[in-house]
């Protein structure tokens, strides 16, 4: 014990019970609050639940048989695969734009490769896989070493790589039934099986394993806990030992990486291959299931799994939608409704600490 | 001194553009001793700090840890030889949980198939060994060590950081003003846990604004001034205000310190 200074001696009398706090004076708002800051992926599920129910009540059996509710699982398997890759990228405080045209122009290598030159069907995934990882490596380089915001950076590659789709396809759609003759092995996400009435695909099966191994390896892995750390403070993470550089290329390239395998579930989900899908808005999709799963966008916060919730609200919701005859608008506007609540919500948890 | 050196440094020089931050510095930690330096703002404290710590590389002048050279390029390099640091902004990352902080970038693995092929997390094992080092310095007013870092106190926080680097540190420890930003007693508990540290053998280089805590604990001080040594004295044999007016040049240090 150090010799005690004399404004210190006052210390001997203080309250030694260390945080013993009144347990009735937390209020039920506070208890919530802290559940739901320990438990990111609650808040998504909640609403899903309640979506669902809600809609249930509304359209009746028809809704909740498992062919409907089958039905937007199918429909949501792209965006949600690509939103598993925004979540990465997201959680390092990054975002990243040009998700969506990766997966085209992948789709569109895989096609050409396969079809076009007769390639082996096998060799043309891995083609088309390694480029998506080539396009998310130079995301990744870019923002590591040259530093630059990623918003920038993959706002000039997403019209980069779009540009670059149109002119090496000159926009020509690739047939489906071209695809089925000579490389039916890029349909196979496409395949699907029967549980009774539940209609199920191996791209709906590949979005779950997808989910579900991204998020063992974020919680479970070294790896995992590096990119949350550098998305919650990256000098820290720095300062830490954690190599942040090569933690933000890695991330950046399995986001292109994953792209380019959605790229083979959409072929899968759509039969034919068209260039023009690059206009599409499935990076802006994939940031909306994202945030609406409650991941942070100041990063080092969510969970992944929350991701995949927040691709089903958008699913059940327009499907509701749909069979209640809504003008489509309003699933555009609920979609915009959502994901203001869903960041006012996270600054509320975020709020937890202070 | 008898003893040798556990870590000197000779001749650093470091220049930021036009501004010369160590201008042919010297420094010596000898083992199981708390050096405090103290010096001015921009008399070149972090620089040194910095330099020894590896997050800057000097221009010019060695350093020698255990009597073999070295140079560090980065932080990791200088942890890896041994070298520890508490960061003022303590380098905690706040979502994640105190056991996750105190193994970031040097995690366990589980052992067998689950570490080797998953890459899975030994969460047990990381957990007992961070509780055992909290305890061990007696921290454990910490309920559950799976809770965020950002739901702890300012005190709390620190107590995670320097058991981080007490848990680590096998040479030295580098702690920079640990008591800054704490409470009267908060500030207290941090420096029985510098003391603790020192007992368990490891030396500490404490970087400090406060007088009283520096020469409370210190066992030497290591004055700085304009980008280099100016003498190393007693705290014994000075008064505060003796070190108050050699670090800002209203007195000459006695010829005695000068060499020391």
């Amino acid at each position: 014990m150090s010799q005690v200074q004399e404004f210190e001696k006052a210390l001997a009398n203080s309250e030694t019970s260390v945080a013993a706090f009144d347990e009735h004076g937390t209020s039920l708002v506070k208890r919530i609050q802290h559940f739901l800051h320990s438990t990111p992926a609650a808040v998504p599920l909640i609403v899903l639940v309640l979506s669902i129910a809600v809609f249930g009540v509304t359209i009746g059996g028809r809704f909740f048989s498992s062919y409907t509710l089958t039905l937007i699982l199918q429909q949501i398997a792209i965006v949600g695969i690509l939103g598993a890759a925004q979540t990465l990228v997201i959680l390092t405080a990054g975002i990243d734009l040009s998700i969506g045209v990766i997966m085209v122009i992948s789709a569109v290598i895989m096609g050409n490769c396969a079809v076009t030159y007769g390639l082996p069907t096998l060799l043309a995934v891995v083609i088309g896989l390694a480029a998506g990882g080539a396009c998310g490596l130079l995301n990744g380089l870019l923002v590591a070493y040259m530093k630059l915001p990623p918003f920038i950076v993959t706002l000039g590659t997403w019209n980069i790589v779009m540009a670059t789709n149109f002119i090496y396809s000159a926009n020509e759609t690739i047939r489906d039934a071209d695809v089925d003759v000579q490389a039916p092995l890029l349909h196979l996400f496409g395949l699907n099986f029967k549980v009774g009435t539940a209609v199920l695909t191996f791209g709906v099966i590949a979005m779950v394993v997808l989910v579900l191994f991204l998020w063992y390896v974020l919680n479970h892995t070294a790896w995992g806990r590096h990119v949350y750390a550098v998305g919650d403070d990256p000098e820290a993470a720095k300062l830490s030992g954690i190599q942040t550089k090569k933690v933000l290329i890695s991330v950046y390239t399995l986001a292109g990486l994953i792209a380019a395998f959605a790229a083979w579930v959409s072929i899968g989900r759509n039969g034919s291959i068209s260039p023009s899908a690059a206009v599409t808005d499935y990076n802006l999709q994939a940031i909306t299931a994202t945030v609406i799963g409650g991941i942070s966008l100041f990063g080092g916060r969510g969970s992944i799994l929350g991701t995949l919730f927040g691709a089903m609200i958008v699913g059940v919701v327009s499907m509701g939608l749909n069979m209640l005859g809504a003008d489509p608008q309003w699933k555009v506007l609920l979609t915009g409704v959502l994901i203001i609540g869903a960041v006012a919500i996270d600054q509320w948890i975020r709020k937890v600490s202070v | 001194m008898t003893q040798e050196p556990i870590l000197t440094a000779r001749g650093l020089v470091k220049r930021y553009g036009r501004v010369t931050a160590l201008n042919s510095c010297d420094f010596d930690l000898y083992p199981g001793e708390i050096l405090a330096v103290i010096g001015d703002n921009g008399a070149g404290k972090s620089t040194l700090i910095k330099a020894i710590s590896g997050a800057v590389v000097p221009d010019e002048g060695i350093i020698e840890l255990d009597g073999k050279q070295v140079l560090f390029k980065s932080p990791i390099e200088a942890r890896e030889a041994g070298i520890e640091t508490v960061y003022q902004n303590l380098a905690l990352s706040p979502a994640l949980s105190i056991a996750d902080n105190m193994f970031l970038g040097r995690e366990i693995r589980k052992p067998g198939f689950l570490g080797d092929w998953l890459r899975m997390l030994d969460r047990p094992a990381m957990e007992k060994r961070a509780r055992d080092k909290l305890t061990e310095l007696g921290l454990m007013t910490i309920q559950n060590i799976s809770q965020a870092v950002e739901t702890l106190s300012g005190g709390q926080r620190q107590g995670v950081a320097v058991a981080r680097a007490a848990a680590f540190g096998s040479k030295m420890v580098i702690m920079d003003e640990p008591t800054a930003a704490l409470g009267v007693k908060e500030s207290r508990r941090v420096l029985e846990l510098i003391l603790d540290v020192k007992k368990r053998g490891l030396p500490i280089v404490l970087i400090s604004h406060n007088m009283p805590h520096v020469f409370e604990v210190a066992d030497r001080i290591h004055i700085h001034r304009l980008g280099r040594r100016l003498c190393v004295i007693d705290p014994k044999q000075y008064t505060m205000s003796d070190a108050v007016a050699f670090m800002t040049g209203a007195k000459l240090p006695p010829e005695a310190a000068l060499a020391a």
